[in-house]
């Protein structure tokens, strides 16, 4: 794999191969001077045949280098088109097919590059010239690679127990093969399980998700691990080694019935900051939900007595199993696992809407935000599904439910939260529906795309809720008018009427943004991804790829890759699934053998490269003082190539030859076309340091 | 601390309870202050309304005098003194042209002032900033307990396009943390940045006199004994209407309308005499007559009915012990 240093240029037979893209590259870029000149003034670099075609990518492009590879004897082959992102493995693929090492061709992008960033015809036509000088000179150093072949455990690692990860989960377990399912919460089932109904249908969102949990707890294929966090992560793709932390529930699982005693008998409420999202109770003992997956409680330590001062012990007093259930002496697990490929389905965090300290929220009691709201409504909430102010009696006879809290505004947060139209509509529906109150809806734009769901807003305006135009300036209850006091005012400018209005309600709803979770940033260099600037997990190619990420073996699914819907969700969950599945069967996986080496007589054992690798595939032997790269782990990024400060990791592809090489043939021409004096050739092989 | 100091001319008039008030405690905390010699107007609110660049170069004046006699640290107590000010020098940082505009009008009086030399800060956000409510705290001796009072803000102080932004420009919590910290009991006061009316008192009557029933409305409703402010303009408003308010609107407000740097001084131990007490349309002695010298009962915490609901956790709000 380590390039041997060399120091004269290498013999070749080159052929150079320009496209017009239609009229995408021909357009701006003379490419028929360019393949003219390619042909006449590379010839002493080694070129022997230059074409231009309409659409080299095309089949009679692609068979064109062929026969040149066969009849003339091409040792080497130089594409100038597209971006490599695009047709790189279509010409290399030609390459294979008429006998030529793949990793022989380069191409040269002189569209992304060229014609679609400039406009002066012969500017743009000197640059591909001088682009496809470098291509050349390149080349000529390239040496035929083998791709590095893995074997793929089928087993998978599924990060996240909610609806995303849930559905990833079974269709991996339904295909065959087995699944560890990582839940940080004591129970699996996500946001979704705190929900009471979902839009557009209006089905409750415990229905259609519970039979999916009982399935994952079941199934036979998965391996679920609830109240635990993955801690480390080693090893790459087809071959990961993870570390989970099973903490402590103080159950024991083995000999717990789930009977509830504990929970009934324990003397210690707290309010429920997870599920209930703080609008409800909960023991210190306590299961998530009635339908938890798995039915086994766990003991919060900080609020039991026992653990604060040493007495109570009336969960294992009463409990009826024999040996008692509740061991207060249980501690945390390390669990190492081995699988093959993990899906990161993490979710997301609610907007803390104490961030806008004008609406409200936390000061005014009958301010709610949109996950207490969901818990309100909920049969199994905190107030038996009535809606309620937050004396838990009175009803509301109007409501006002503000949109985009924390969504669309450039102080928070400037993205879109996708789902907060629908889901106040289906909150003004809800209360409509339990209350008969006045609703009155304050948003800046009304967003309801996909099937159905302008169809319920049609519906939603029918039943006569109101619609203001508008982001709300403050929710005060800083009476002014008759008719305001023991209210909370809603002040806004409605955009439609061009006014400023003060609408009086008994209850307000904000409807905050999703965020990324507060970990995210830390999750995602634990596995080797990275997050965008608003803190969401990067997906490969955000429209084609959208599931996987620029680490092998990696792949994300639902709102932990942005804001989305439950179908939306669902769907990144089976396409995750599908991905994996479809590696599974592969049973080995060939890697690019784009790597990092280190030469080790070079190494000085300085591990300056040691933290900086993004994907954690650099890690220092002891035993020998050098650093070493996993070659199934690199992604051949060149973050280590270029910290060196000895010259001692060497990239393939992105040799210093190689490099240097191409930088020379850039330099061959000025901007106006023009030969400038060659330079004489670089001390390639031994890098300035020494 | 040594800083320079712009009055303004409230601070010489209507205003001079707020002038002698702080004299009296800047020295408490350390603060040194040295007037600005031959300052002018700022011009209010209404020249720069009229004549842009007049008025900036009136306040480019100040600003020139200040980095002359290298009083690079400002101070102005008055919010709209504060605010002209540090506007011009920001406006004049971000706007080469307006500052090559201004410093030809200077160079008529052998004047020139380079955008960034000098930073005018308010009162308030120096004691917040450089004094600190803990060394506040360390100088209360009679803390106010039982006095329940409303902070205003006003409009100005804590405009979100100056980068001097310390406090949030929506719902500001540091005045409610200084008068915490001074023992005494703070109501939430959703108007707090709300308009006082400004000089509209003078344009339209009308329109002032509504804008000040709503924030003495809200006060009473709120059951505050007093209005705590730090803009001359506000208490000036709020104090020198209130009768014209309660006329015009058949309402009987009796708030006293006092500046934190007097309520300061109450709790520093410092005699009223000092602190420019007695210059008040609302009288504010039966108000200050409540401070009692025992802290009050911890508020019983309202047992919530068996229905009630939870509400939602607040980061805790006490800025230090009195």
């Amino acid at each position: 794999m380590s390039t041997a240093p060399l120091s004269r240029k290498p013999q070749a037979r080159i052929g150079v191969y320009v496209c017009h893209c239609g009229s995408n590259i021909a357009g701006v870029v003379d490419v028929k001077e360019v393949a003219r000149w390619a042909g006449h003034e590379l010839a002493d670099e080694g070129v022997v045949i230059a074409r231009d075609y309409q659409f080299m990518c095309s089949n009679l492009g692609q068979e064109l280098i062929e026969a040149d590879i066969k009849e003339q004897g091409l040792t080497r082959v130089v594409v100038a088109a597209c971006s490599p992102h695009l047709h790189e493995a279509t010409f290399r693929h030609a390459c294979q097919r008429a006998g030529l090492n793949p990793y022989l061709c380069e191409m040269v992008s002189i569209r992304e590059q060229v014609s679609w960033v400039h406009t002066d015809r012969e500017q743009a036509t000197a640059k591909a010239k001088a682009l496809i000088a470098g291509g050349v000179e390149r080349v000529a150093w390239h040496e035929p690679l083998e791709p590095l072949i893995v074997p793929i455990n089928p087993t998978t690692l599924v990060v996240g127990g909610g609806i995303a990860g849930i559905q990833a989960a079974l269709e991996i377990a339904d295909s065959g093969y087995p699944v560890i399912l990582v839940e940080r919460e004591p129970s699996i089932g996500g946001h979704m399980a705190q929900f009471d109904k979902t839009f557009p249908t209006l089905d409750c969102a415990a229905c259609i998700l519970t039979p999916k949990m009982v399935a994952v707890g079941s199934h036979p294929n998965i391996t679920l691990l609830t109240y635990s966090e993955v801690e480390r992560v080693d090893g790459y793709v087809g071959s990961f080694q993870v570390t989970i932390r099973k903490k402590a529930r103080y159950v024991n699982t083995e000999t717990c019935t789930g009977c509830g005693l504990c929970i009934e008998k324990c003397p210690v409420r707290v309010v429920d900051e997870v599920f209930e999202a703080g609008l409800g109770y909960r023991k210190a003992i306590y299961r998530p939900f009635p339908q938890a997956v798995p039915k086994y409680p766990v003991i919060d330590t900080v609020h039991c007595t026992y653990f604060q001062r040493g007495k109570c012990k009336a969960c294992q007093i009463f409990c009826p199993t024999q040996p008692k259930s509740i061991n207060f002496e249980q501690k945390d697990e390390l669990i190492q696992v081995e699988v093959g490929n993990i899906i990161l389905a993490t979710g997301y965090d609610l907007f803390d809407c104490r961030r806008i300290p004008q609406y409200g929220y936390g000061r005014l009691a009958n301010v709610y935000t949109s996950l207490e709201f969901e818990r309100l409504c909920n049969a199994a909430g905190p107030t038996g599904g009535e809606v309620v102010l937050r004396d838990g009696v009175t009803r509301p006879k109007t409501v006002g439910i503000i949109h985009c809290v924390g969504s669309r505004d450039s102080k928070y947060n400037s993205y879109c939260s996708v789902i907060c139209c629908m889901q106040s509509l289906k909150f003004a529906h809800l209360v409509k529906e339990r209350t008969g109150a006045e609703v009155y809806n304050f948003y800046i734009d009304m967003r309801t795309p996909f099937k159905d769901y302008d169809e319920f807003y049609q519906k939603v305006l029918a039943e006569g809720v109101h619609f203001v135009r508008g982001r709300v300036a403050e929710v005060t209850d800083a009476a002014r008018h008759p008719g305001e006091e023991g209210k909370i005012i809603i002040q806004v400018e409605d955009t439609l009427i061009g006014r400023q209005r003060r609408i009086p309600v008994d209850m307000v709803i904000l409807s905050a943004a999703l965020e990324p979770r507060r970990d995210a940033q830390e999750v995602a260099h634990k596995f080797g991804i990275a997050c965008s600037t608003n803190g969401w997990f990067i997906e490969k190619h955000p429209k084609l790829d959208p599931v996987a990420t620029m680490t092998e073996g990696i792949f994300i699914a639902g709102c932990a890759q942005g804001p989305k819907d439950i179908p939306a969700t669902v769907a990144q969950g089976a396409a995750a699934a599908a991905r994996v599945i479809g590696r599974i069967h592969q049973t080995h996986l060939a890697l690019e053998p784009v790597r990092a080496s280190v030469i080790a007589e070079r190494c000085s054992g300085c591990r300056i490269c040691n933290n900086l690798c993004p994907f954690n595939a650099i890690s220092f032997r002891e035993d020998l003082g050098v650093t070493e790269i996993n070659p199934a782990l690199c992604q051949g990024c060149g973050t280590c190539v270029a910290a060196c400060p000895a010259g001692a990791i060497t990239g393939t592809q992105f040799s210093n030859e190689q490099v240097f090489a191409q930088i020379e043939g850039l330099l061959m021409l000025d901007f106006s076309g023009k030969p400038v004096r060659r330079l004489e050739p670089l001390a390639a092989a031994e890098p300035a340091f020494f | 601390m040594k800083y320079g100091y712009y009055p303004g001319c409230s601070l010489e008039r209507n205003a001079i309870a707020y002038h002698e008030s702080a004299m009296a405690v800047a020295p408490l905390l350390g603060i040194e202050f040295k007037e600005l010699e031959d300052w002018n107007c700022c011009g209010a609110t209404e020249y720069i309304s009229l004549y842009a660049l007049p008025a900036y170069a009136l306040m480019g004046r100040n600003l020139a005098l200040a980095a002359q006699q290298q009083l690079n640290r400002m101070v102005a107590p008055c919010s709209a003194c504060f605010i002209n000010l540090a506007k011009t020098d920001k406006y004049m940082a971000d706007d080469p042209r307006l500052a090559r505009l201004v410093n030809e009008a200077l160079a008529a009086g052998g004047l020139h002032y380079k955008p960034g030399s000098v930073r005018v800060r308010h009162l308030f956000q120096v004691i917040v900033e450089d004094v600190g409510f803990e060394a506040v705290a360390a100088r209360v001796v009679k803390p106010l307990y039982n006095l329940r009072v409303a902070p205003y803000y006003g409009c100005l102080i804590v405009r979100p396009t100056l980068q001097q932004l310390f406090d949030d420009p929506e719902y500001p919590t540091s005045l409610d943390r200084l008068l915490r910290v001074l023992g005494a009991k703070v109501v939430d006061f959703p108007v707090k940045t709300h308009c006082c009316g400004g000089h509209m008192t003078q344009i339209s009557e009308e329109t002032a006199l509504e804008l000040i029933r709503r924030l003495l409305k809200n006060a009473a409703d709120y059951q505050a004994d007093m209005i705590v402010t730090l803009c001359p303009m506000c208490q000036l408003n709020l104090d020198g209407y209130q009768e014209e308010v309660n006329k015009r609107f058949g309402t009987h407000y009796r708030l006293p309308v006092l500046y934190f740097t007097q309520l300061m001084g109450l709790a520093f131990g410092l005699p009223p005499n000092v602190l420019g007490f007695g210059k008040e349309f609302i009288d504010p002695t039966p108000a200050l007559a409540k401070i009692g010298a025992e802290p009050p009962a911890p508020e019983k915490r309202e047992h919530p009915s068996k229905e009630a609901l939870p509400m939602p956790a607040m980061p805790r709000q006490d800025g230090g012990k009195p």
